[in-house]
């Protein structure tokens, strides 16, 4: 099989290219979590029309960096009744799940970390790592605000799974292939090639660009939910649960569930762009195409699905849990299967 | 069925007129005032701080008076004729009184104004300084008098010497008085 990987193109499959294929990638995520944080902290503030942080280095741009030192400097305490091993691995479950996703991610035609044929199964697998790590965090906390914040977590993360698989179902229904790669290549030529709008084809490809739009639709409000955003934060609820699954944590432990949330952000834009926005293609066909162009166009796309996830969350206030499981299993989940029932029909057709 | 249809078009539809409002107010200019740099300007009559001006105080102690969280301490001492200084007021009468403490507490001034309005001379007035924060309580007694430790000493003896000299001089009229009258009988 090609090999997507620069590295393993220009060191060869050892020890040195597998390093700097996951150095790469951790380095991009904390690049990415400071700019993230620092992003919803001034989108915060420029919803409410302030100004946000403005002391920490011109405009506050080092805000995030202080919070992160502020973070580490923190006592780490561990709560008395807590289960040790439990509590102390919770954190690293669950940054380990979300950091694994960025295996599969194609941040460009020539860098996948771990190019394998079933990318997006795989990046849902891991994620379901989160869940067991909110668990665990939930339950060794020997709290009831994190317990209730983990199983709130847990119900919430399996109920909007099954529509997010759907649609990514439908998807490799579409693209023949689970490899997200080829799911990017083949919608290179153009945002007229994009997943969101019906995929590569001819125009017959019309009548199911409703049904692509709203599937698109469909995964971003499920991914909402999977991150446990707003407004679907109830997991994390302040006003109700203190911190939810995170209550009892400080320090760098909090950091850890802090940018394991941002990385989920990460992975879950990722997803959507690769699978609905062409990934690293260029929207103009051959225009600004390329290597470089390619991580430019990724990055680009994935940051403006964080930008929406961050404006909804200050736009929408907190669902409750009943209406949240409404939406996921009366309104989702059907609209979900019909999309894909169609697709299907659509594949089999032409 | 058509509810249900209806329902989740509402969601949809309110849910991207929430998003268009929040973008509006994303661009919007914001209201920020970043404080120690820019501030909020503070009206002219707006009672904060105190300020004493020394020279205008008279002593007559009505503000320590009407002061409902008496936070404010007068002490004072009589100007005696035979002062060399012959000291004068702000506006050129003569000073009756010398003002050598004069503390306002401002971590118990409630900023009731009440002592501006009754003082005769305007020597008390509210500033606009509201930035005055101390780490100790004593920080917070603001000492307003001007005049030394030494110049208090001096004024001290020269009433000390003062009250002697004049119960002698009235002890001597009272002798004349009685002499006076002692004649007239004779
Ligand atoms: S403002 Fe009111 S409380 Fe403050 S010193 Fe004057 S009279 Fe007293
Ligand atoms: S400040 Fe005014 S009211 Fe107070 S003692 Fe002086 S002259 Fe009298």
């Amino acid at each position: 099989m090609e090999t997507f990987n620069v590295f393993e193109k220009i060191f060869g499959l050892n020890f040195l290219s597998a390093l700097i294929s996951v150095i790469l990638p951790l380095v991009f995520l904390i690049i990415y979590a400071l700019i993230a944080i620092l992003g919803e902290l001034k989108i915060s503030a420029w919803i409410q029309e302030r100004l946000g942080p403005m002391r920490t280095g011109p405009y506050g741009i080092l805000q995030p960096l202080a919070e992160v030192v502020k973070l580490i400097q923190k006592e780490d305490i561990v709560p008395a009744g807590a289960n040790r091993l439990l509590f102390n691995l919770a954190p690293y479950v669950i940054f380990a799940g979300s950091f694994a996703g960025f295996a599969v991610i194609p941040f460009s035609a020539a860098f996948v970390p771990a190019e394998i044929n079933i990318g997006l199964f795989y990046v849902f697998a891991v994620g379901a790592f989160a869940v067991i790590g909110i668990v665990m965090g939930g339950w060794a906390s020997n709290n009831k605000y994190s317990l209730l914040g983990a199983m709130r977590s847990a119900s919430q993360m399996i109920s909007y799974e099954i529509p997010g698989a759907l649609v990514i179902l439908s998807a490799a229904v579409l693209a023949n292939s689970l490899d997200m790669q080829k799911i990017t290549t083949l919608q290179d030529g153009g945002f007229w090639n994009w997943f969101l709008f019906g995929g590569p084809g001819n125009w017959t490809k019309i009548w199911i660009i409703p049904f692509t739009l709203l599937l698109s639709l469909i995964y971003m409000i499920a991914s909402l939910a999977e991150t446990n955003r707003t407004p679907f934060d109830i997991p994390e609820g302040e006003s109700e649960l203190v911190a939810g699954y995170h209550t009892e944590y400080s320090g760098m432990k909090f950091a850890m569930f802090f940018f394991a949330e941002y990385s989920n952000m990460f992975i879950v834009a990722a997803i959507l762009t690769v699978v609905f926005l062409g990934g690293w293609t260029s929207p103009f066909g051959t225009f600004m195409g390329g290597f470089w162009w390619g991580i430019f166009w990724f990055i680009l796309k994935a940051m403006f699905i964080v930008f929406i996830q961050i404006w909804l969350r200050w736009t929408l206030p907190r669902v409750r849990v009943d209406q949240l499981m409404y939406l996921g299993w009366k309104v989702l989940l059907p609209f979900s299967l019909v999309c894909f029932i169609v697709i299907s029909l659509y594949r089999i057709i032409y | 069925m058509i509810d249900y249809f209806k329902n989740v078009w509402t969601w949809f539809y309110t849910i991207l007129l929430g998003m268009r409002i929040t973008l509006k107010h994303l661009f919007a200019k914001k209201v920020t005032i970043q404080y120690p740099n820019e501030r909020y300007p503070i009206p002219p009559i707006a009672r904060n701080r105190l300020h004493l001006d020394p020279e205008r105080c008279n002593g007559c102690m009505q503000c320590a008076r009407i002061c409902p969280v008496q936070c404010i301490t007068v002490e004072t001492i009589k100007v005696v004729p035979i002062d060399p200084e012959k000291p004068t007021m702000f506006d050129g009468s003569p000073r009756k009184i010398w003002v050598p403490r004069y503390d306002i507490d401002f971590a118990k001034c409630c900023f009731c104004g009440l002592c501006t309005t009754v003082c005769p001379t305007d020597a008390i007035k509210h500033t606009i300084d509201f930035e005055y924060s101390s780490y100790t309580r004593e920080g917070l007694i603001y000492h307003f008098s001007n005049m030394t430790p030494e110049k208090i000493e001096e004024k001290k003896k020269l009433l000390a010497e003062w009250t002697i000299k004049e119960k002698a001089l009235k002890a001597e009229k009272a002798k004349q008085d009685s002499n006076v009258s002692s004649n007239e009988v004779n």
